[in-house]
């Protein structure tokens, strides 16, 4: 059976490996024996996945960012501290008690820390999680509505550890005013949430700005606001600093405007936009929420990335994960370093441990994109205008390796003969499997999740389970146990186009079935991320 | 002579920072207001600028039991 790194790293621990360089030793031992696949046929030059869309120098800085790189973030891992709770707008889809609904989960309330316990924290998790290369601020609150802590907080850190890149988040009505800070401490990531660049449209989801001390109400407020954004936004590209716009889809406010917020941001330099969906419900006691503003299907969030991803990169792995998230994307380790434990920790920063694994990292890397690549030529000279979306249970790198019943979440990717297969987000579920058995409900959500899909793709599935899902129209396949995922879901597509051709698979398109984005009333979000239990 | 902070407050800092007279601080529970210093942000600012940046609405209020503040002539 095969281990995850954490898994191996506690066994590590309890068998008496108290230092770090132990524990990264039987670390990089476990992950040597999964690597002996057929991947590592080299890719040739420019052929990985991602590199072709974007100029080298953007490349060079993203392809190692869990959050911008979808082939990245398999195999690296980011944190978000939060230093700032304050901030200077009111959102209609955020309730100031709780997170910025920006960039993480409505109604989870992260630690507040000061920037001294930020950059501990920081440390603490870079010298136990190698993979661990990103700092985000971001909410509660708008980091540079409060920039002395923030800045206090990159500070300390670029001091210890000048490995790990910094990032923040903001609403944008001050970044014009720290786009010079933000280029001192060597920021190389803003991401600017863009709801909207219509001054009307901003008037329904802004109430109002604080600026310049005056408080701002509609329409003057939304204008305001929008200029501010576009201003930071061409500074930061003028000096050569990556930024990201993140969208929240409130549908009939800007699902449509969005589009135009699209060639906005575009034209002023944004490498990725993101656009995510509104996550409302009355108990976050947000004004969408109270007025029972709805958020978007995954069908209506999908076609909106479709329309935009002719224009730009679209990111579509984020999963709204939680600011103060710990480990690889939504694999929440948060619970490991509570402020508590931290102050009591002896944090020895060890920079050519984390250079190592580093390296290592880089291989596996390789070797996935490798499978890809070659794997592609299978689909080679097969023309079809049959598209399928199939869903994946993978802990990361790159396969397919988790049991279904275990899954908080499935990959979803769309086939087709013209791009392979091609990654298009995730559907967040509740543990089906709760202590070794199946619960009836939740698999009924798992199906809701997933019913577009033609097949779930598991390490391990039971058969029961495989009945259910069956019966629902979806295929349960576990040949592809510890494969590479887009290797496996190319080979099964193949397949697929010779039945349909041969008559004996009947192709039905599932593209109209609507998954759910949130299953039930509970405040548990399909395509968000925290990968906490649900409370 | 004063604005006082309601229970209301949600505890996210942003007034702490905007007042001229540095009379906001924290608390255990919420942020609070020491009345010897708050002028009502006059001879500093229009409006009081806790009230205007604070996300909760009625939480940054005129504390009654003081009267109000008097500018020097
Ligand atoms: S910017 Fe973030 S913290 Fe500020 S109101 Fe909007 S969602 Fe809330
Ligand atoms: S009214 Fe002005 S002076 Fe008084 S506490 Fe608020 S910000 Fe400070
Ligand atoms: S701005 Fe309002 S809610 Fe925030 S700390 Fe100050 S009084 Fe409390």
């Amino acid at each position: 059976m095969e281990l995850s790194e954490r898994e191996v790293a506690e066994a590590a621990i309890k068998a008496g490996a108290t230092n770090v360089d132990d524990i990264m030793q039987k670390m990089a031992e476990h992950k040597g024996c999964e690597t002996t696949s057929d991947g590592g046929k080299k890719a040739s030059c420019g052929t990985a996945a991602g590199e072709n869309d974007l100029p080298p120098e953007i490349w060079d800085k993203v392809k190692n960012h869990p959050c911008y790189s979808e082939e990245a973030h398999h195999h690296y891992a980011r944190m978000h501290v939060s230093v700032a709770p304050a901030c200077n707008i009111q959102c209609n889809y955020c309730n100031r008690k709780y997170d910025c609904a920006n960039e993480s989960r409505p109604g989870v309330v992260s630690e507040r820390l000061t920037p001294e316990q930020a950059a501990k924290k920081v440390l603490a998790v870079a010298s136990t999680i190698p993979q661990m290369t990103v700092l985000g601020i971001a909410g509660p609150g708008d980091p540079l509505a409060n920039p002395e802590k923030t800045f206090k907080t990159f500070e300390l850190i670029s001091r210890t550890a000048p490995d790990i890149k910094l990032c923040l988040s903001t609403n944008g009505l001050t970044l014009p005013d720290h786009v010079d800070t933000i280029a001192r401490y060597n920021v190389d990531h803003v991401t600017i949430t863009v709801n909207m660049v219509d001054p009307e449209v901003g008037a329904k989801i802004y109430p109002w700005i604080f600026y310049k001390h005056k408080r701002y109400t509609g329409i003057e407020a939304a204008r305001i606001l929008t200029e501010r954004q576009m201003q930071g936004l061409e500074m930061l590209t003028e000096r050569g600093i990556l930024s990201k716009i993140n969208s929240v889809m409130i549908p009939g406010i800007n699902d449509q405007h969005l589009k135009e917020v699209n060639k906005a941001v575009k034209s002023r330099g944004a490498f990725l936009h993101n656009i995510m969906p509104l996550i409302s419900s009355a108990e976050h006691g947000t004004v969408f929420g109270l007025t029972g503003q709805r958020g978007p299907t995954a069908q209506e969030l999908k076609k909106l990335q479709d329309s935009c991803e002719g224009e730009m990169n679209m990111m579509r792995h984020c999963r709204q994960c939680r600011a103060d998230a710990v480990g690889l994307l939504g694999e929440d380790r948060s619970a490991e370093f509570t402020t508590e434990k931290i102050m009591e920790m002896d944090v020895n920063y060890d920079l050519a441990t984390r250079q190592a694994y580093q390296a290592r990292v880089e291989e596996e890397r390789l070797a996935v994109s490798g499978a890809k690549a070659s794997e592609l030529q299978v689909l080679a000279g097969v023309e079809s205008d049959i598209k399928i979306l199939v869903a994946v249970a993978t802990k990361g790198s790159g396969r397919i390796n988790e049991h279904f019943g275990h899954a908080t979440e499935f990959q979803i990717y769309e086939l087709s003969t013209a791009k392979g297969a091609h990654f298009i987000g995730h559907r967040r579920v509740d543990l089906y499997c709760q202590g070794g058995y199946g619960e009836e409900d939740a698999l009924e959500t798992v199906i809701r999740a997933i019913k577009d899909c033609h097949a779930v793709f598991v390490a391990k599935i039971g058969g029961c389970p495989k009945k259910d899902l069956s019966a629902a129209g979806i295929e349960a396949v576990d040949e592809f146990a510890h494969e590479f995922i887009e290797k496996s879901a190319i080979t099964y597509f193949k397949r697929y186009l010779e039945g349909v051709a041969a008559g004996t698979i009947t192709h039905v398109d599932r593209g109209d079935l609507v998954a759910e984005i949130r299953p039930g009333e509970k405040a548990v979000d399909v395509v968000a991320a925290a990968a906490v239990p649900a409370e | 002579m004063a604005l006082r902070i309601a229970a209301s407050c949600v505890n996210c800092s942003a007034c702490e920072p905007e007042c001229p007279n540095e009379a906001i601080y924290p608390t255990e529970s919420a942020f609070a207001i020491d009345p010897a210093k708050c002028t009502e942000c006059i001879g500093f600012h229009d409006d009081p600028q806790c009230a205007l940046v604070c996300p909760v609405e009625e939480t940054c209020v005129i504390d009654e039991s003081y009267p109000r503040y008097q500018p020097a002539a």
